[in-house]
């Protein structure tokens, strides 16, 4: 009831702030009706496409890295264990625009006092930046759902002859994917919110155009409110997947 | 033919922490020999029979299975597909069918051919009796039909050693028998087999020898007829008189 009121009441002040005298309110900067506004909207919608393939190449590569740390950190060794758990708890630790500021400024330099002379750009400084950060949260819901099957399947799966990987493959991993995917896809909604910071190094994202347009305009709550409602979307989008997702799994265990 | 025995075990040493779960047992079990294990819970006696297929490892003593003593990955290996295994929890591939749970290690671990490994799983679904229920999913089978279906899953690896971890210590009374009666067929083929169980009657039908075991240590062994009429310590007398009342 609250929900709708407040609702309502934000309404009311988006329809108001629509008509009011320009000064208080100017919605014509997004106006795809003029020609002027219809600029503007291409050119702030156009972020979608770096949003979303930042994300999904960061998410894709922490899924990756993520599995790499995972699998030695649920080895009975302690030794062979022990990397990984350093990593995660480092890579927790670390805010994500101090790391990006370290991996787009920092890193070449270090990589050029290794003998090796690459240029990160912005795009794949927000990629490794996003997916190293990403990558410690994968890694703890792979050993979350690695480690909820339980330890007489790896046991048949030895019985039967099968080795480490073959028993990954064919015995764990199916399993264990209905337990997975669900906050995997939820985890990429963070990277997805997380990718805005990619606009501090200048990627041409959601994010970044919105201050670029901010800046040339002078209009910040329509071009920011543009902004919030674009990202809304998105996540929702991505939410209701992942909802159906959990619904798609969930069904699946009772079989 | 290889000479000696199917399993000797000498000497072995089993710690948890600072619990000291097998003490310096030693026992040879020979080919076509079947060997019924029994003792009270928490005796050692599942940790015993996995040490032989190396699920558990072991801290002292010397291990051989079918000549192929235990001492790196590589003759663990080899031991494994020389030996089965079946569970108290029968622990199948609850995301498998029942054919593909019987063809997954001959087919992965061995290479075969699929259409040879349904052969061949299709053959040990009837030596269990079960061969109509290929195509479901365990759950859709009864414990009894889950159980049998793991072991015609180890048969299919044609092991020459079975061991058995209380097949039906979790089944429901009704269906104990036909998960025994396919032991017992086993058993009569002259497959080498270390059972542990509280099964009686079974032990007396199936058995060369029974083991009985406490505290990590074997402390008596014979014949089921010497076993059973005349059980030398108290403690297993007390055991027989427990179990037996039921
Ligand atoms: N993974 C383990 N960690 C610690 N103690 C264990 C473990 N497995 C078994 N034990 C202990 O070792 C003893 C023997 O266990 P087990 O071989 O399972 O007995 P049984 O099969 O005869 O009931 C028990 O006291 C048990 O608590
Ligand atoms: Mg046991």
């Amino acid at each position: 009831m609250k929900l709708r009121t407040s609702f309502l009441f934000g309404c009311l002040i988006f329809l108001v702030g629509c008509n009011a005298a320009p000064g208080t309110w100017g919605w014509y900067v997004i106006d795809p009706r003029t020609p002027a506004g219809y600029n503007n909207i291409r050119f702030l919608l156009n972020g979608f496409g770096a949003t979303i393939l930042l994300s999904v190449i960061a998410a894709a590569m922490s899924m990756i890295v993520g599995m790499l740390v995972a699998l030695p950190g649920m080895s009975s060794n302690r030794w062979v264990r022990l990397p990984s758990r350093i990593y995660i708890e480092f890579v927790r630790a670390i805010p994500l625009l101090p790391m990006l500021f370290w991996v787009f400024y920092g890193l070449p330099v270090v990589l050029k006092s290794m003998g090796i002379s690459v240029s990160i750009d912005a795009f794949w400084g927000a990629i490794i930046t996003l997916a190293i950060s990403d990558s410690a949260f994968t890694a703890e819901i792979y050993r979350s759902g690695i480690q909820s099957i339980a330890k007489g399947q790896t046991e048949a799966a030895k019985t039967v002859g099968l080795n480490y990987m073959q028993t990954m493959r064919y015995v764990i991993l199916p399993q264990a994917i209905r337990r997975i995917l669900p906050p995997l896809a939820n985890q990429f909604i963070y990277i997805v919110k997380m990718s805005a910071f990619a606009s501090v190094i200048g990627m041409q994202e959601l994010t970044r155009r919105a201050n670029e347009l901010v800046v040339t305009e002078y209009r910040p709550l329509e071009i920011y409110s543009l902004l919030i409602l674009e990202y809304l979307v998105l996540v929702l989008i991505i939410s209701f997947f992942v909802r159906w997702l959990e619904r798609k799994m969930g069904s699946d265990e009772s079989r | 033919m290889k000479t000696g025995d199917a399993i000797e075990i000498k000497d072995l040493n089993k710690w948890y922490g600072d619990y000291q779960a097998l003490k310096n047992i030693d026992l040879n079990v020979a080919h076509g020999e079947r060997i019924v294990v029994c003792g009270p819970s928490g005796s050692g006696k599942s940790t015993l029979i996995r040490c032989v297929n190396s699920l558990e490892d072991h801290d002292s003593g010397r291990i051989v299975v079918d000549g192929i003593e235990m001492i790196d990955n590589e003759s663990i290996n080899a031991i494994r597909s020389e030996v089965g295994m079946v569970f108290q929890q029968f622990n199948l591939f609850p995301h498998l069918t029942i054919l593909q749970n019987l063809t997954l290690g001959p087919m992965k671990a061995r290479g075969m051919s699929k259409a040879d490994a349904d052969a061949r799983a299709m053959e040990y679904l009837e030596r269990v009796r079960i061969p109509d229920q290929a195509h479901k999913k365990p759950s859709e089978l009864s414990g009894g039909q889950q159980q049998r279906v793991a072991i015609a899953r180890s048969l299919c690896m044609e092991p020459k050693i079975m061991l058995f971890d209380e097949p039906t210590s979790a089944l429901d009374p009704e269906m104990i028998s036909e998960v025994l009666d396919v032991i017992v067929d086993l058993a009569e083929e002259g497959m080498t087999m270390i059972v542990v169980t509280h099964e009686m009657g079974f032990a007396r039908r199936a058995a060369d020898r029974m083991i009985f075991m406490d505290h990590g240590e074997v402390i008596e062994t014979g014949t089921p007829t010497e076993f059973f009429e005349a059980p030398k310590t108290e403690r297993c007398k007390q055991f027989l008189s427990q179990i037996l009342q039921h």
